[in-house]
This record gives structure tokens, sequence and C-alpha cells, in this order.
């Protein structure tokens, strides 16, 4: 059968079973915009305002849905904008497939207008890019593209086609497409019985054992496997900033989450453990200081299925390349058929104290609303399968400490990249993902104004999102850094005249609110969650309000400094 | 107390990583790209088809400790486009490079000189003239750099090399046949 680009295009994005594409058109997406036009029935187009609001919106939608999120740019300034996005989805292995128009092949390398070199751009920060070069091509690259970003470890991929591909016709049927990639096999997941045989003989072996539980275990659906390995073991969990979520905060054997901006049990923890079960997760620079300090005194099980992760930062004793799940299951059933179940120890009794010694520390100093009482009564007013997305920096952290995430898919953050901006375009593409969920995007001003101009999506895609704003008139953790490490030398980091949040939601056609005390936040999160419209909490708090404790930089686990 | 970010190893050792990675556009790119990114220092990189339609095969030679070079093996293995990747132990493979070196030959006695390095070392004069001579060497690593540096005290005016080629030794291919 004779097909266009373009309509192989959205045959393939259809047989791959996509309900919805974030993007802007432009010059060279023409053809694909016009194919898009004859099927807006089952392949909803959300019109983003700016292209890295749209990587976000896929990208919170793949997190949130488990499957790739898509979106899709044109050449040059288009494909350019979608390049944060696209990182903060490597930095976090998140699937996102983004589609970029191309100027025709005859022009490429010629410097036309908006012209730019995008695979060139994106190949460090995608797991592949293909770039077309024929209409019959594009079936098998769908497949490809799909492929490599939902299996193994995820990731986002690229494809970016020249105009005249779009429209160019030739004999195929996107239902032969076939993905011939020699290098690439898809893992089984399951872990080597001999690795897991040494793991349990460690773990057996050991008297204070720790579970870190990274992202890994969300993306391989692995909750339920980490939660009976853990009572089996009566292991205390500590989670990284993306492992939120792998076991829910409030399981008595949860620790929170352990890093430069951990809770003081969950570091304190993880530097006394003799054992360290780390479970997909990476040991990024944020979760465990310098590389020199970590896990000196405790040996390493290292489970994690991108074989180029174990020994990349930490030296692992055991290292299991296998899902996460998997092997979880694994270890858990050969430590039942040896009848290994462990009781009450001091262990056991340590950790507890720990976390009963550190409860009143969590005391928040500055003047004026505190973010940590903000996010219990958040917390409060929530149902557990409401979403939670965060811009980045004191925000992030905030909801970090003090927002206790109950189920997997429910915490959405910039990890890795830590890309200011990502919170709101991510809210409304968890929102999208799921639509009967609420979800709340818990931002800064400064990371808001980033990305605030898609409000104006949100209200005309019709995405209610609640987006409450930590308005400290700062960029605060910059600011924090400066007080704590630069004697309050406050360099560029005062945002003077920050705009007036609720006019401008209003302006936007959204609900805004400001509010002054902790009565009215709590009935403006409730109120919100009946409300038809996006809306935009303003809450002041002072610019002296400090994230806390805080691992400094260079320190270990164990130096956190829990005044400032 | 152990130091969990410090690699294995002595850090100058030679390793001979071979990879077979399809023969098409950008491949080469993906490749350095991944090595500029991640700061892997590679000392030569050479390319070059197989006997096999569609497959090329990139050897790289680099000093460094056990861990640096699993884990460029192991980046590298990430690429879809590199289809095997393997290392050759230095003991159990051939290696060779191949360098042409114009050297000053002026002076009849110095001229002479060097035609004897060149039938010591069993390397050939590719080309002439009454100033100077290219000579062309093929061998190890080390016995090509023990030519140069024979040759720098007659004046180099200019040298090129290829890097290091490298197969296993005996019957088995570095890597199964499809």
């Amino acid at each position: 059968m004779k097909l266009s680009g373009s309509k192989a295009l959205v045959d393939s994005l259809k047989k791959e079973k996509v309900e919805v594409i974030f993007g802007i058109p432009g010059g060279m997406t023409i053809p694909f915009y016009d194919a898009l036009y004859e099927n807006s029935d089952d392949l909803r187009h959300i019109l983003a305002r700016h292209e890295q609001c749209a990587a976000h919106m896929a990208d919170g939608y793949a997190r949130v849905k488990g499957v790739p999120g898509v979106c899709t740019a044109t050449s040059g300034p288009g494909a350019t904008n979608l390049v944060t996005g696209i990182a903060v989805a490597h930095m976090d292995s998140s699937p996102v497939i983004a589609i970029t128009g191309q100027v025709p092949r005859s022009l490429i390398g010629k410097d036309a207008f908006q012209e730019a070199d995008i695979v060139g751009i994106a190949t460090p920060i995608t797991k592949y890019t293909l770039p077309i070069t024929a209409a019959s091509e594009i079936p098998g690259a769908v497949k490809t593209a799909f492929l490599l970003a939902s299996t193994n470890r995820k990731g986002p991929v690229l494809i970016d086609i020249p105009k005249d591909v779009f429209v160019e016709e030739v004999d195929m049927d996107a239902d032969l497409a076939e993905s011939r990639l020699r290098g690439y096999t898809v893992r089984s997941g399951e872990p080597h019985p001999y690795q897991i045989k040494r793991a349990v003989g460690l773990i057996i072996g050991s008297e204070r054992p720790v579970i870190v539980a990274g992202g890994g275990v969300i993306a391989s659906g692995a909750s339920g496997e980490l939660a009976k390995f853990a009572e089996l073991m009566l292991a205390p969990v500590a989670t990284t900033l993306m492992g939120k979520g792998a076991v829910p905060e409030i399981h008595p054997l949860s620790l929170g989450m352990v890093g430069m901006h951990g809770r003081g049990e969950a570091n304190d923890v993880v530097a006394e453990a003799d054992l360290i079960i780390a479970v997909g997760m990476r040991f990024s620079d944020r979760t465990i200081g310098p590389m020199e300090k970590f896990g000196q005194g405790a040996k390493i099980i290292h489970i994690d299925i991108d074989p180029a992760e174990i020994g990349k930062n930490v030296r692992a004793d055991v290292p299991i390349v296998a899902d996460a799940g998997k092997a979880l299951a694994a270890l858990t059933k050969e430590l039942a058929s040896l009848g290994s179940k462990r009781g009450e120890s001091e262990w056991t009794r340590r950790y507890k104290e720990l976390k009963g010694h550190y409860s009143s520390n969590y005391k928040e100093a500055a003047e004026g609303l505190k973010p940590g009482q903000l996010m219990k009564i958040l917390r409060d007013a929530l149902p557990g399968e409401a979403i939670v997305t965060t811009g980045v920096g004191q925000n992030q952290m905030w909801t970090a400490l003090h927002f206790q995430v109950l189920q997997p898919r429910t915490f959405i953050t910039s990890g890795g990249l830590g890309a200011m901006g990502f919170g709101f375009p991510a809210s409304l593409g968890a929102k999208v993902a799921k639509p009967d969920t609420p979800v709340f995007n818990i931002d800064g001003d400064g990371s808001f104004l980033m990305t605030e101009q898609d409000l104006a999506t949100a209200v005309s895609e019709g995405i209610p999102t609640v987006t409450v704003v930590l308005d400290n008139r700062a960029l605060g953790m910059v600011r924090q850094w400066q007080c704590m490490f630069c004697e309050k030398r406050y360099s560029a980091v005062d945002l003077g005249r920050v705009p007036d949040f609720a006019k401008l939601a209003e302006a936007y056609g959204a609900e805004g609110v400001r509010i002054e005390t902790y009565q009215e936040f709590e009935s403006a999160v409730r109120r919100s969650l009946r409300a038809e419209a996006p809306v935009v909490i303003d809450v002041p708090i002072s610019k002296d309000a400090k994230v806390l404790p805080m691992v400094p930089p260079g320190k270990g686990l164990k130096e956190v400094v829990w005044h400032a | 107390m152990r130091d969990r970010g410090r690699g294995r190893g002595r850090d100058r050792d030679l390793h001979i990583i071979a990879a077979l990675v399809e023969d098409k556009p950008g491949v080469l790119f993906r490749i350095t790209s991944l090595i500029r990114r991640r700061g892997f220092n590679i000392d030569t990189i050479t390319v070059g088809n197989t006997e096999r339609e569609g497959v090329s095969r990139i050897t790289f030679t680099m000093l460094g400790d056990v861990r640096t070079v699993e884990q460029l093996e192991k980046q590298l293995g990430k690429i879809p486009d590199v289809i095997k990747i393997s290392e050759l132990a230095p003991g159990e493979a051939v290696y060779r490079e191949l360098a042409l070196v114009k050297v000053i030959a002026q002076d009849p006695v110095k001229r002479a000189d060097i035609l004897n390095y060149i039938s010591i070392f069993r390397c050939r004069v590719v080309d002439a003239s009454k100033d100077s001579l290219v000579v062309e060497i093929v061998g190890s690593p080390g016995k090509v750099k023990a030519f140069q540096d024979l040759m720098r005290g007659f004046g180099i005016v200019e040298m090129a090399k290829t890097g290091i080629v490298s197969l296993a030794r005996g019957s088995k291919g570095t890597v199964p046949p499809e």
C-alpha cells in the first residue's frame, strides 16, 4: 500500500498504542500535523506553549503510566527547546519518545533556515537517536524507538524526520515493521543464581543490613517484592530521591530519603550498616556523598538492570545484573527456603531509636509558614493515590523530606538533571495520564516562573492540576548555600518583585489564591480538589527558611548539619 | 578501610579493546561522543571494515586500570550499534601499528646510518629525495616507538601513525559467528 511518511508515522504510533502526543507544530512538521488532523479522535494532541514543557509533559505522563510518553517539535529551535526535557528523561531513565522535524534532505548540512543538528545534540542525552533518511524507514524506526525506550534500563529516544520524508510516498505496511538491532538484546531480568547465593550468604552473615531503594524499584514495579524482602529480613529501607514511593513511607521499616538532604535517621542507618543492599539505584553523588567515604565499613550488594552501573561509582561485593523485582523475589525465595527470618535485634532497636531520636530535630527555625508543616497538612488532605510533582531546589527537597509518599509512581521529580521548571508541565502530563487522580505540583517561585506560560495549555486543554508555589522571592537553594558556605554574600539570588501568582493564574483563566495561614492553606487545598480549572496556591514563606538537615558538600553521611 | 571509589590494577597498563559495530553513518560519532563525555582517555583508535558485510571493527587502546577499562567496555556496550565488544589480552593477541616517518637524510654519512637502522628494524624506504627518506615501519607499538626515537636524532620532518589493530591468537575469532 502506498503511504506517505506522515501517514506511516501516525499508523506506527497508533500501533504502539499511543493515545496522546504533546507538542508544538512548525514548518518542518506541517505534513505530520496534517496527518494528525484526521486522526484527532484516537490520537489526542496537546498543544504546549513551549517545547520544553511538551517534553516534560511526555515525561510526567510516562512516569505515571509506565509507558512511553511522546512529544514532538519542529526542526531547529523547536528541537533544541526539547533538549532540557530529553536530558531530564535520560538522567531519570524515563521512556520518552521525541519526534523532531528536520529540514529537507537536500538542505541538510547547508545551514538551512531552522536547521539544527538535533541528532548530534541529542546523542549524549538519549538512549538512541534515529535519523530518518527515507519514508520506508519510519515504521521500523518507530518500533525500534519504543522497544529501546521501554525495555532494559528505560530512557528517551529521538526520531528525526526531514520534511520531504514526511511527504514521500512509498509502498509500505506499518503492520510489517521490523526492528533490526543486532547490538541490543532485551534482558530477561532474571538474576544469576550464583550471585543470588553469594548475596544470601552476605545477608545471613550480616548484623546490620539496610536496603537502599532507587528509581529502578519503581520502574520495575517491584514495591511488593521489596516490602516482602524487607519484612522477612526486618531490614530498614532508605530510598533515593528517585526511589521515593518504592515503599510506603509510613511503613515501620521506612527510613525516608538518604543523601545530602536525606533524613537524619536514613543517613545514620546507612552509615552504620554492615551490609548495604542497593536496589535499582546508581550511587549518585547527591545520595552517597564523596565516593571514598561511602560504605567503608559495609559490604555492598548492588542490584541493577544496567550492567554499566555496577562498579561505575562504587565497587560492589556482589553484583546482580537483574530486574529489581525479579532479583528481590529470588533473594526472598532463597532466604525463605533456608528458613532465614530475622527477629528483633540490637539493630532493629538501633534504627527505631534513631527514628525517635531525630523526630524532634525537624523543627523549622525560620519565621512564618514552615514548609515541613505545609507538607504535613498537604499529606493529610490528599488521598494516598494523589500524585505530587516538584520543581527543583528547596521546594523539591522539602517535599522529599516531609511529604510522605505512599504509593509508587505518585512522586514525580527531576532527580538526576535537577531541571527547574519541571514540576508544572510534568503535573500536566501526569494528569493527562490519570485524569481522575488529584495532581499537585509543589513548586518554588523561581522554578515555576521558568514554565508557568503553560498555564495557557492547562486552561485551554482542560487539565486541572494544582500548583503550590512556595514563594520566598528568592532562588532559595542557592541562597541557602550562599548563607551557609559564602558568609551570606547573597549574589544574584533575590528575585525582586515576583508576580502576584494568584493574579497571574487568573490572567490565564486559572484559579489563583494567596494564603497566609495554615488553616487557609488547608482549606485552599481541599477546595482545589474539587476545582474544574487549574489552581495556583501562592504560599508566602520566609527567604531564610532552609532545607535541613544537610550533609555539606564533601562530607560523609554522618556529618549532618541540623542548624544554619 | 577501603576506598570504594578507586580501581584495581596498575593505572598505566595497556589495554586493547576490539568492538564490532554497525557500518553505518553516525556510529563513530556515537562512540567518540561517549568516550569524550565520560572522560575516558583513549590512546589510539582505528576503524576499518571487516570480513563481514555491514560490520566495522574498531580497535581502541588505552592505558588505565582494570575498572576504567571495564567501564569503557560496559558503556560502549550500551550503544545499540555496538554488536560486540571484547578486550584482547596483550599476551593472547597480535597487535601491530604502521608508521610513515619522513626523516632528514642530507648528509651522506647520516643517510648511511639511517639505512643501516632501517635494515636492523626490518622496515623499508617507500620514498626518497636527495634530502630526505620516507620510511614505512610496521610492528608492535614498542618497536615503532624505538625506531621513532632513533630517527628523532636525525631530524623527523613529519610522521603519521595508524594506531593499533589487533586480532586474537589462535583459530578462534574475537566474536563467534552469528
